[in-house]
């Protein structure tokens, strides 16, 4: 499965993204299993709410770490929380 | 309270709490991870208790909630404590066996913030199911599970592996894709407990072992990305034990229906650990100060050949029920390991169970329930 660009992006509804504040990070809860999550997978999770593409995204996250060339990565890690589950399109 | 070796660096906090919230239980099926003897623990813990128990493991860093028992559906006030542990920001997951479970409840449960809903199956068909659990449930868990999907939840479906259904394996597979699982848990069956005495007529032959492992990691990649499939080894046929519990008192926390506090749900077994109970210390202090909680703690309780073991950090020496079932030492190596002295005892009790297989007269299963369990006190 590969990221569709045309598509907006939605965390899986059988999933929770939470913060921990025993651990001080954001963790992937599903049916007896946990994700820790460092803080870029997190906030690019986080971002995933049904409306926002692929570009979106990428626009976003540059704009609020005030740099550019995320594409790569962020295209990258959402294709791997695509095929675990994490997102839906 | 003895408490924990000051040279030693401070144990990381639960992350998974069972709250095993009573014994009873309407099924009976012979492979229960239930004590023996659970029939003579009558208190269970309140309201109240269980509450107080969910807030102080929670502010541990406790994430992960596994309401279970005997059949945890039999307490009436199983919502209240859902709406709890969602107020604390667990991940609940049920784990039930259906029985008595009805649409109103779902819903209710749902309301009340409850993530997931495991139900257990025990065969693919109705005839050897009803027989496994000792009561006519299959129709109904079958409708359970359409209900739990219908209604939001990821479903997981949790069929225990033995002798007398592992030939079901291909059927096992085709049933839970139809009822349209997220998960299915192919849990080959442990032997503690009830499935310890049970364990000449539970135990299957390694080559049906290995027939049903290869047709279950076939499917696996049929169904890749709609349905996942956790298949939990059986360690008799391993060559190294379990990393049991993620090692001892690192993450895992059960308290009991009676409020004991244990590192493992069969800890119970093992003699001598005077395990705490929740009504007299708090959730802190067992899990950091308690004899219990500290006794397999790090590396310094081994024996040879575990101490000098270059695995030994990967699987902690195994597990410490097993050790002490079946060499009848708690500090031995888990006999599972080709390394154990006492590795023998695995492949007697291999063949033990091929013969009862192949014997006419096999005698019948230990039904898990009160009665059986009063004449084991």
């Amino acid at each position: 499965m590969t990221i569709n660009p045309q598509l907006p992006i939605h965390f899986s509804r059988t999933h929770r993204l939470q913060w921990e504040e025993a651990q001080q990070k954001f963790v992937i809860l599903y049916p007896e299993g946990m994700v820790e999550l460092n803080q870029s997978s997190a906030e690019i999770l986080k971002c995933c709410d049904g409306e926002r593409t692929l570009a979106d995204i990428v626009t976003e996250l540059e704009q609020k770490f005030a740099t550019s060339g995320l594409h790569p990565d962020i295209s990258a890690f959402l294709e791997v929380a695509l095929n675990n589950g994490w997102i839906q399109q | 309270m003895a408490g924990y070796n000051n040279n030693q660096i401070k144990p990381t906090p639960p992350r998974w709490l069972l709250a095993e919230l009573t014994y009873s239980c309407p099924l009976q099926c012979p492979y229960c991870s239930n004590p023996l003897d659970y029939a003579s623990y009558k208190t269970e813990l309140s309201t109240d208790d269980w509450k107080r128990v969910l807030t102080q493991a929670r502010k541990m860093g406790a994430v992960q909630l596994g309401f279970s028992g005997g059949e945890p559906l039999t307490r009436q006030d199983l919502p209240e404590l859902v709406r709890h542990a969602r107020e604390l920001g667990y991940y609940s997951n049920l784990i039930t066996s259906g029985y008595g479970m009805t649409e109103e409840k779902i819903v209710q449960l749902k309301e009340a913030g409850l993530d997931h809903i495991q139900v257990s199956i025990q065969a693919s068909t109705q005839e050897l199911n009803d027989h496994i659990a000792g009561t006519a449930s299959f129709e109904h868990k079958k409708q359970v599970a359409h209900l739990v999907k219908k209604h939001g939840y990821p479903m997981v479906l949790c069929v225990v592996i033995h002798r007398e259904n592992i030939h079901q394996m291909p059927e096992i597979l085709a049933m839970a894709e139809e009822l349209g699982a997220d998960y299915l848990e192919l849990a080959n069956t442990q032997y503690y407990g009830w499935a310890h005495i049970n364990r000449d007529l539970l135990l299957p032959t390694q080559e049906q072992f290995e027939k049903a492992e290869a047709i279950a990691q076939a499917y696996k990649e049929k169904v890749a990305g709609k349905m996942k499939i956790y298949y939990v080894v059986p360690d008799f046929y391993e060559d190294r034990p379990k990393a049991c519990m993620n090692g001892w008192g690192t993450t895992f926390l059960t308290i009991a229906p009676d409020g004991v506090a244990l590192p493992c749900h069969s800890a119970r077994e093992l003699p001598g650990l005077e395990c705490p109970n929740v009504n007299d210390y708090s959730i802190e202090e067992i899990w950091y100060e308690s004899k219990t909680f500290n006794f397999f703690r790090g590396f310094d309780w081994m024996k040879e050949p575990c101490r000098s073991c270059d695995e030994k950090e990967k699987d902690f020496g195994g597990c410490r029920c097993q050790a002490y079932l079946l060499t009848g030492d708690m500090y031995n190596t888990d006999p599972v390991c080709s390394k154990s002295p006492e590795h023998g005892v695995i492949g007697q009790a291999i063949e033990s169970a091929r013969v009862a297989a192949l014997a006419a007269d096999e005698k019948p299963l230990v039904f898990r329930n009160s009665k059986n369990s009063r004449g084991m006190d």
